[in-house]
């Protein structure tokens, strides 16, 4: 692969694999969630992203040209190949932490794929059209709920504030800009994601605001997801159930 | 086998009423062996939304092409939602419907852009939906009446129902929950 192709699917493995974790994540409530309505809404959200991931990963695995499907990058990569944001890949929790999770991911998406519909890579541009309009009405149920839970009972106050200060130093990963970003900027390919932020924190702010939430003062942020050069010790978890069949069965079709 | 041109009605289709056992349904004997780009939009109109099969999938809007490139027939489809598990039934659906048509030389393609939108839902759709009791598609986002009772005072349940494309409302009229077919 040349350099900047290398960079393509590097970037594109991001996007994909934010969406195939955060959609295995949440597709782990269904049948679990606290009413047959939010179980219905997290499923479908699932199925949302992990057809985005369908988009993405069939694009990376064309660019990356050996030959792979999006299924063997989905199901065939270990721990150290994904590329996904930390954030997405933490435990689901209680029903709160999972809405707060979705939400600091989704008023990230709903920032980020408008803007790469303007990308100067066509298919880049025609999977975000697509997916952009699922995320603005994700972001409008996660922030809904986030504000109904936060402005809640005491109970569900206390438990979304200890969801925000828990999850809050997983999100500056994603504005961290690294060479890749630099190389999908210098393209016209994708925005450099620090320049995302302000809007970022303008969204989540005024949502958090709403919800009688406090936004944690420090600025530390966990890293190494979309590097891929550390992941939390739950996507191996997470990969054994997701990857089982392949892994029992190596190469079962159907 | 022999291959009745079973849909004798449809338009510009000849009916093969005598000898024309053998005749494919929409081909003129002697003529080109390719049904007219109408022709294939007519069997198109018949097929059903595999989810909510009071619609067409022509009333849905996600056929967005029918075109012949030399002599293979292309049928450019886009999805509604990316996930939705009946993007794949109805690829199958079309290609099952227009084989059994005879059309032998088929491909489909799937195109991401413009995405869909439910602007592109016929008005027969529409009414097809609200008679079948799912409230339509409107600008505003919201349903404009309760399907049921035609009451305007309706509350959103979750904004998600039954299908990715369908969001869950109630009529505080007549106290009927409803599925609200989701504007995007």
């Amino acid at each position: 692969m040349a350099q900047n192709n290398t960079h393509l699917a590097e970037f594109l493995l991001r996007m994909g694999d934010n969406a195939l974790i955060l959609g295995h994540r949440t597709s782990e409530w269904c049948g679990h969630a606290p009413v047959l309505e939010e179980d219905i809404a997290l499923a479908n959200t699932a199925l949302d992203l992990i057809g985005q991931t369908q988009l993405w990963l069939t694009y990376a695995a064309e660019v990356m040209g050996d030959g792979k499907t999006a299924d063997d990058l989905a199901f065939l990569r270990d721990v150290w190949d994904f590329r996904n944001l930390l954030l997405v890949e933490l435990p689901n929790g209680d029903f709160g932490h999972t809405l707060m999770r979705q939400f600091l991911f989704d008023a990230y998406q709903s920032i980020h794929l408008p803007r790469l519909v303007r990308s100067t890579d066509p298919r880049v541009a025609e999977i975000a059209e697509k997916a952009s309009k699922e995320a603005s009405y994700h972001v409008e149920r996660s922030a809904d709920t986030v504000v109904g839970l936060g402005d809640g009972t005491e109970e569900s106050h206390n438990r979304m504030q200890a969801a925000l200060d828990r999850l809050w130093p997983y999100v500056g990963e994603m504005f961290a800009t690294d060479p890749v970003d630099a190389a999908m900027a210098e393209a016209g390919i994708a925005p450099d994601p620090a320049s995302l932020r302000t809007e970022y924190d303008a969204l989540v702010g005024r949502v958090l605001a709403e919800a009688t939430l406090t936004v944690p003062e420090s600025t530390f942020a966990h890293k190494g997801g979309r590097t891929g050069q550390t992941h939390t010790e739950h996507l191996g978890h997470l990969l054994t159930q997701m990857q089982w069949l392949q892994r029992a069965y190596p190469g079962a079709t159907w | 086998m022999v291959i009745k041109g079973h849909r004798s009605t449809a338009g510009g289709s000849e009916a093969p009423a005598h000898g024309g056992g053998w005749a494919l349904p929409g081909l003129s004997p002697g003529a080109s062996a390719l049904p007219s780009i109408e022709q294939v939009w007519s069997w198109l109109h018949a097929i059903p939304d595999p989810e909510i099969p009071v619609i067409s999938l022509t009333d849905l809007g996600v056929i967005r092409d029918v075109a012949y490139e030399d002599e293979t027939l292309i049928v450019t489809v886009t999805p509604t939602y990316s996930g939705c598990p009946a993007t794949s039934i109805i690829n199958l659906d079309i290609e099952t419907a227009l084989r059994d048509h005879g059309v032998s030389d088929l491909k489909l393609r799937s195109q991401l852009s413009p995405a869909w939108t439910t602007d592109w839902m016929t008005d027969q759709g529409r009414a097809k939906l609200k008679a079948y009791g799912i409230a339509p598609p409107t600008p505003s986002g919201r349903p404009g009446n309760c399907p049921n009772c035609n009451a305007e005072d309706v509350e959103k349940i979750s904004q998600f129902g039954s299908t990715p494309c369908k969001s869950l409302w109630r009529c505080k009229s007549c106290l009927e929950p409803f599925d609200h077919f989701k504007c995007i």
